[in-house]
């Protein structure tokens, strides 16, 4: 299982533009496996995406939305990606503004179809 | 909720950490159980049980590093059903300080353990330099957690 979660964080991670890519235990908060570049805070970008998507979730819930697959939060300095892999864990991906968003969301969709099986 | 506070100094580190971490009760103390503030307690009886089983329990787990060789753990961490239990100490300029946090299914342990690191660079910048004690003495030790409490609670 360790080796097919490492796999997807490196076909996410050759992605042009990708700062990192990890997998999170929804629940926790807490980062399950990572491929991050120098500097990038992974506890931080952890914790923090798994608070992001509750939040996101409870939102779409309440609007009716239904079940929330992927979360795209676009900033000035980047983008986070999030696509949920229910029912334990999250895929999250860090990225500058180069990154391919189509590209990078198919990786991260597959791999959490995959992890989902 | 109330914060409530022995020491002033580490009040606005505490209300921040309860602000930014979303726990629902944090208890900073002594490594003897002494409570130097409080989050979330409504009763002083449940204080004084969750600061000594909270010492307690850094105790034990203290000793059993020691068995296996380990200086100290870094943190405890308790999955309940409903609640989690984030307990950890840290060295500060007033002696080692431990910080017992509860919190439920609105936040998690990733956000506690990222807001925590927070706290405990806090409480260090904070913390004046500990005094030099007097030994503590039976007769003297009732009155101290006495006025510990009706500080914490306002006499209630």
């Amino acid at each position: 299982m360790s080796d097919e979660l490492g796999r997807a964080l490196d076909r996410i991670s050759r992605v042009r533009g990708m700062r990192g890519s990890m997998w999170v235990s929804a629940e926790d908060g807490l980062p399950v496996a990572q491929l991050l570049m120098e500097g990038v805070p992974g506890k931080a970008v952890a914790a923090l995406a798994a608070s992001l998507v509750r939040k996101v979730s409870g939102t779409a819930g309440a609007v009716g939305a239904g079940r929330v697959r992927f979360v795209q939060m676009e900033a000035s300095g980047g983008t986070l990606l999030v696509a949920l892999a229910p029912p334990d864990l999250l895929v999250v991906a860090l990225a500058d503004s180069r990154v391919n968003i189509g590209l990078a969301r198919l990786e991260m969709m597959r791999a959490a179809q995959a992890a989902s099986r | 909720m109330s914060t409530t506070v022995v020491e002033r100094w580490a009040e606005q580190p505490l209300l921040r950490y309860v602000t930014e971490s979303s726990a629902r009760l944090v208890v900073v103390m002594t490594p003897a159980g002494q409570v130097l503030a409080q989050h979330g307690f409504a009763r002083a009886v449940d204080l004084m049980a969750a600061s000594a089983l909270g010492a307690a329990i850094m105790a034990a787990s203290g000793a059993l590093a020691e068995q296996i060789g380990e200086r100290t753990f870094g943190a405890l961490f308790h999955a309940g059903g409903r609640h989690g239990i984030h307990l950890a100490s840290c060295a500060t300029p007033r002696g080692t300080l431990i910080v017992l946090t509860v919190f439920g299914k609105e936040t998690s342990i990733g956000l506690v353990e990222l807001f925590y690191e927070e706290f405990a660079v806090a409480l260090r910048r904070a913390a004046p330099a500990e005094q030099l004690r007097e030994p503590v003495l039976a007769a003297d030790f009732e009155a101290d957690l006495n006025r510990s409490l009706s500080t914490l609670f306002h006499q209630r």
